[in-house]
């Protein structure tokens, strides 16, 4: 855990930031000054600004700022948690500001503890906090307002609080949050009990929430002068290439000869990294004055390399491995354990077997990968767009070889994150080049680099195997998912998960969703860890991680096993998602988005021609506890030759509380998009131990003309806000397979979903 | 050393020939708004006009566009308010906003020769346009916005013409 140290360079240290975060502390939400120059953590801290918690500062021109802890890749969360604030702060929309936090440990997620962006967990786990921070504002700016104006304090409740203004229809006197700012009378604090006693408005008071306001960063987004990471703009500074082996991961450099390189104008240095923390094996840095010319030295840079333990490792060697461990007996540790499906296997009317596989993906953001690095006195700065702060300031002392204490990340707008940028691998080249030319440098990943160093998210292999009853009642099931473990990569004990059997921690960002709100009362789950795929393609999380393979695998069972026992799939699921037990509560949510869906998209109302078909699917993303509603009706169709052309994807999401609802639509279509790409179009392989997709013509997401109907249904049911950003993700590949089996008979069991497979499957 | 004419200035930029305009745009002259994407022409991120048409500025050199009018993003409008811009935003398009500029810029070659363009114009225009969040259905009602505007805007001022 890094913190800042203080007041290291004494000269610089504004004194009137100290003073006014003295209220800051005292409201219990922060403890910890940070002196540290170049934190500008908030809007410009003029001395009477009122910072009534470490979350927004109110200036004196009455401009509300509120810092965002959260990485926004687009999901717009800087402007929802100002949102949340601006509805119990009482502010005006039109004052309200945004800035990125750094990563000062006062930043961390009042939940997690820790400054990380993921899981869709941004709004559910910071609802609260925000809410709480912006009614003790607005009590401690209506009682000053009371004092300023003259009013005895028990009056305080006959103010009214609306559009940044505070005032008294009684006496009709009013006062701005500008002029209160300014009267310097705003110091009232807040102790933690206080804090949690204030009492917030019910959701029939809300003027915000709920409300589509505009999105604070949109308007820098269409004009050019949003700043990603990409974007900064250092005094002095120089660029750095990446040059990067053939090999994916355990590559060594045993040579490089820059007699070439050095004919490049402005090349200044080839850099070999020596990287203690394990995050890159053989990578090669090429520094010159302009990225232009570093790009042509890293071209001209004769690297001889030592491929390492993986350089003979393909896609069907880790697939081969994965077949292999599922089918050892003690092979991985259980993630749930109900009751006995070997057992209820041998006395089943019928059993089905199936094997899942998903492929390699990349998350290719389109902002590749980059970090400025500058040491500037004792402090290593860092700038980039990243989600996982508090880890890869860590990442970055380690390859500065300094204490993380000493380094502070500047924050930028992301050009796209979908889990790529919890990872650090872009500011080890950047600090070691730094560290070497004595500048600062900004490191930029080719689009090349970009894809074959990506931390994938892993091959799957999953073996499901169903019990059914002689009432064609499902009463077993057991569930083997074998893959690399992305989360265990971090080494961070708190991410992961004690294994049922008590076989050791696993990684539940593997299984999450395979723990699925099914009525079934014999349930095995068991995580398998394919430490080859592990080592040969360290993999990373992608948008909602695991259910985007236990789904495929789970919601594509369901439906076989209906087919298997001559039931409609979607009222089988109904009759599972009965709400016994454990699934109390979740199981008939689902249930009823399930329906929504259903309704929304005509699903068994509607004829279809010859060749066309609908799918259903329902999930619940991510972890259980922190679960998520979504269902989708898939509507394809399948051409003789196997092509299939998706016509329609209906969505429902069960939101509990929807704080944008415009948002929510845009965050569901986007996710539903790209769980329709990874089903149909995004494919990696390995090859010799190297991804073989290098850009945008091998590796191909959807394009506007790939884009079908997408309908989006929102329930706001009153329930607490859940996250939005990932759950469409993982419903919609196992409506499509379902959709093709509906349309033609093909079952499809490997993502992507090509027409051979489908074609195949028609025939046998 | 190479002058380029952008968004209606002429500016002299320390780059040879071969560099790709793209980085001469961002390193040199520092207009950040374009962006790089792909460095091979496939996502568009990086689109510029020169003399009026969409070009990929990471294709582009700096050699063969001397004399040429270029414009970025910052300079499609004085202000921003492009109708493109203002239906970006009415549309509420941008997620990540890293490809939107060139999205625009993209947009704005079409507009500009055709302000009534049909969908499967304006897919077969965008089509060459990443967006990893997958904005895609929002750009197109920006664009059939932004056109509606533009021939609105146009009556309007063919109705004041003096006959």
């Amino acid at each position: 855990m890094n913190e800042h140290v203080k007041n290291l360079t004494p000269e610089t240290t504004d004194l009137s930031r100290r003073s006014f975060l003295v209220g800051t502390a005292a409201t219990g939400l922060v403890l910890g000054y940070a002196g540290v120059p170049g934190i500008e953590s908030a809007a410009a801290a003029a001395p009477a600004s009122f910072e009534p918690s470490v979350w927004y500062a109110i200036s004196p021109d009455g401009l509300v700022t509120v810092t965002c802890g959260k990485a926004d890749m687009g999901q717009h969360i800087a402007s929802t948690m100002a949102q949340i604030v601006c509805e119990e702060l009482g502010a005006k929309w039109s004052d309200m500001r945004v800035s990125l936090a750094s990563n000062d440990p006062k930043f961390n997620d009042p939940v997690l503890g820790a400054q990380i962006t993921g899981g869709s967990w941004s709004t559910m786990m910071n609802f609260e906090a925000m809410s709480r921070a912006g009614a003790a504002g607005r009590i401690a700016l209506t009682e000053a307002a009371a004092a300023a104006m003259g009013l005895p304090p028990y009056f305080k409740d006959q103010l009214v609080v609306r559009d940044s203004v505070v005032s008294h229809p009684k006496s009709k006197k009013q006062m701005s949050f500008a002029e209160i700012v300014k009267s310097g009378k705003a110091t009232k604090t807040f102790t933690p009990d206080e804090l949690k006693a204030i009492k917030l408005k019910t959701p029939d008071q809300y003027t915000m929430i709920g409300v589509s306001v505009p999105q604070l960063d949109i308007p820098s987004k269409t004009n050019g002068t949003a700043k990603y990471g990409i974007d900064v703009m250092l005094p002095g500074m120089v660029y750095g290439k990446v040059v990067t082996p053939p090999v994916r991961f355990g590559a060594t450099v045993k040579s490089v000869d820059d007699s070439e390189a050095k004919k490049v104008p402005g090349f200044m240095k080839a850099v070999i990294l020596d990287d203690k923390t394990g995050t890159t094996s053989g990578w090669v840095v090429a520094v010159a004055n302009t990225y232009a010319n570093a790009r042509k030295a890293a071209d001209a840079l004769k690297i001889a390399y030592d491929g390492g333990p993986n350089a003979k490792l393909s896609s069907q060697s880790l697939l081969d491995e994965a077949k292999r461990l599922q089918g050892l007996e003690d092979s991985g540790q259980f993630f749930v354990k109900d009751g006995d499906p070997n057992a209820a296997f041998g006395t089943a009317a019928k059993v089905v077997e199936a094997e899942y596989t998903t492929s390699i993906n990349i998350h290719a953001p389109l902002e590749p990968m980059n970090a400025t690095a500058e040491f500037k006195g004792d402090i290593l700065h860092i700038y980039s767009g990243n989600q996982f702060a508090t880890r890869s300031g860590a990442i970055a002392a380690g390859a500065a070889g300094i204490d993380p204490k000493f380094v502070v990340m500047h924050q930028h707008w992301l050009g796209g994150g979908f889990g790529r940028r919890l990872d650090a691998d872009m500011m080890i080249p950047a600090v070691q080049a730094a560290k070497a030319v004595g500048k600062p440098v900004k490191v930029i990943y080719s689009r090349e680099n970009d894809m074959t160093m990506d931390f994938s998210r892993p091959l799957t292999y999953q073996k499901v195997k169903a019990g059914i009853d002689g009432d064609g009642k499902l009463v077993a099931l057991s569930h083997d998912v074998v893959s690399a473990w992305p989360t265990a990569r971090w080494g961070i004990p708190d991410f992961l998960t004690p294994s049922v059997d008590k076989k050791g921690p696993l990684d539940s960002f593997t299984v999450n969703g395979a723990d699925f709100f099914y009525t079934v009362p014999n349930h095995y789950v068991r995580a398998i860890k394919n430490e080859l795929a592990h080592n040969a393609t360290p993999s990373g999380q992608l948008r909602s991680v695991a259910p985007g393979w236990t789904f495929w695998a789970v919601e594509s069972m369901i439906d076989e096993i209906a087919a298997a026992t001559g039931k409609d799939p979607a009222q089988f699921r109904i009759s599972l998602l009965d709400g016994a037990g454990k699934n109390d509560g979740g199981a008939q949510r689902l249930r009823n988005t399930l329906l929504a869906a259903m309704g929304l998209a005509g699903y068994g109302s509607r004829k279809l021609p010859q060749g066309e078909g609908m799918g259903v699917a329902c999930v619940s993303s991510q972890e259980r506890a922190s679960a998520s509603w979504t269902a989708c009706v898939a509507h394809v169709a399948v051409a003789p030759s196997g092509a299939v052309t998706v016509k329609k994807l209906t969505v429902a999401t069960d939101v509990g509380t929807q704080v944008h609802p415009d948002n929510i639509r845009a965050q569901v279509e986007g996710a539903a998009l790209w769980g329709l790409s990874l089903a149909m179009y995004e494919k990696a392989t390995l090859k010799d131990g190297g991804i073989e997709q290098t850009n945008f013509d091998s590796y191909r997401p959807l394009r506007m003309s790939q884009m079908p109907e997408v309908a989006v249904a929102v329930i706001a049911n009153g329930e607490k806000a859940t996250g939005v950003g990932e759950p469409a993700v993982t419903v919609v590949a196992p409506a499509i397979g379902n959709a093709i089996f509906n349309a033609s008979g093909a079952r499809v069991r490997a993502l992507p979903i090509t027409a051979e497979a489908v074609k195949a499957s028609m025939k046998a | 050393m190479p002058t380029l004419t952008i968004n209606g200035r002429s500016l002299s930029v320390d780059a040879a020939n071969d560099t790709p305009l793209l980085w001469a745009i961002r390193e040199q002259l520092q207009m950040t708004g374009t962006k790089f994407g792909c460095g091979a022409g496939l996502c568009g991120a990086c689109t510029v006009h020169v003399n009026g048409e969409a070009v990929r500025s990471c294709q582009t050199m700096v050699g063969d566009v001397a004399g040429k009018k270029i414009t970025t993003i910052e300079g499609l409008s004085a202000k921003g308010d492009h109708p493109l811009q203002k239906a970006w935003i009415a549309e509420q398009v941008p997620q990540c906003g890293y490809c939107q500029s060139g999205q625009i810029m993209q947009a704005a070659s079409l507009l500009a020769k055709n302000s009534n363009p049909t969908k499967e114009e304006v897919v077969a225009h965008m089509d060459g346009n990443l967006c990893r969040c997958m904005t895609y259905s929002r750009i197109q009602k920006a664009i059939m916005r932004a056109a509606s505007e533009m021939r609105t805007a146009s009556a309007t001022s063919n109705e004041r013409r003096p006959t």
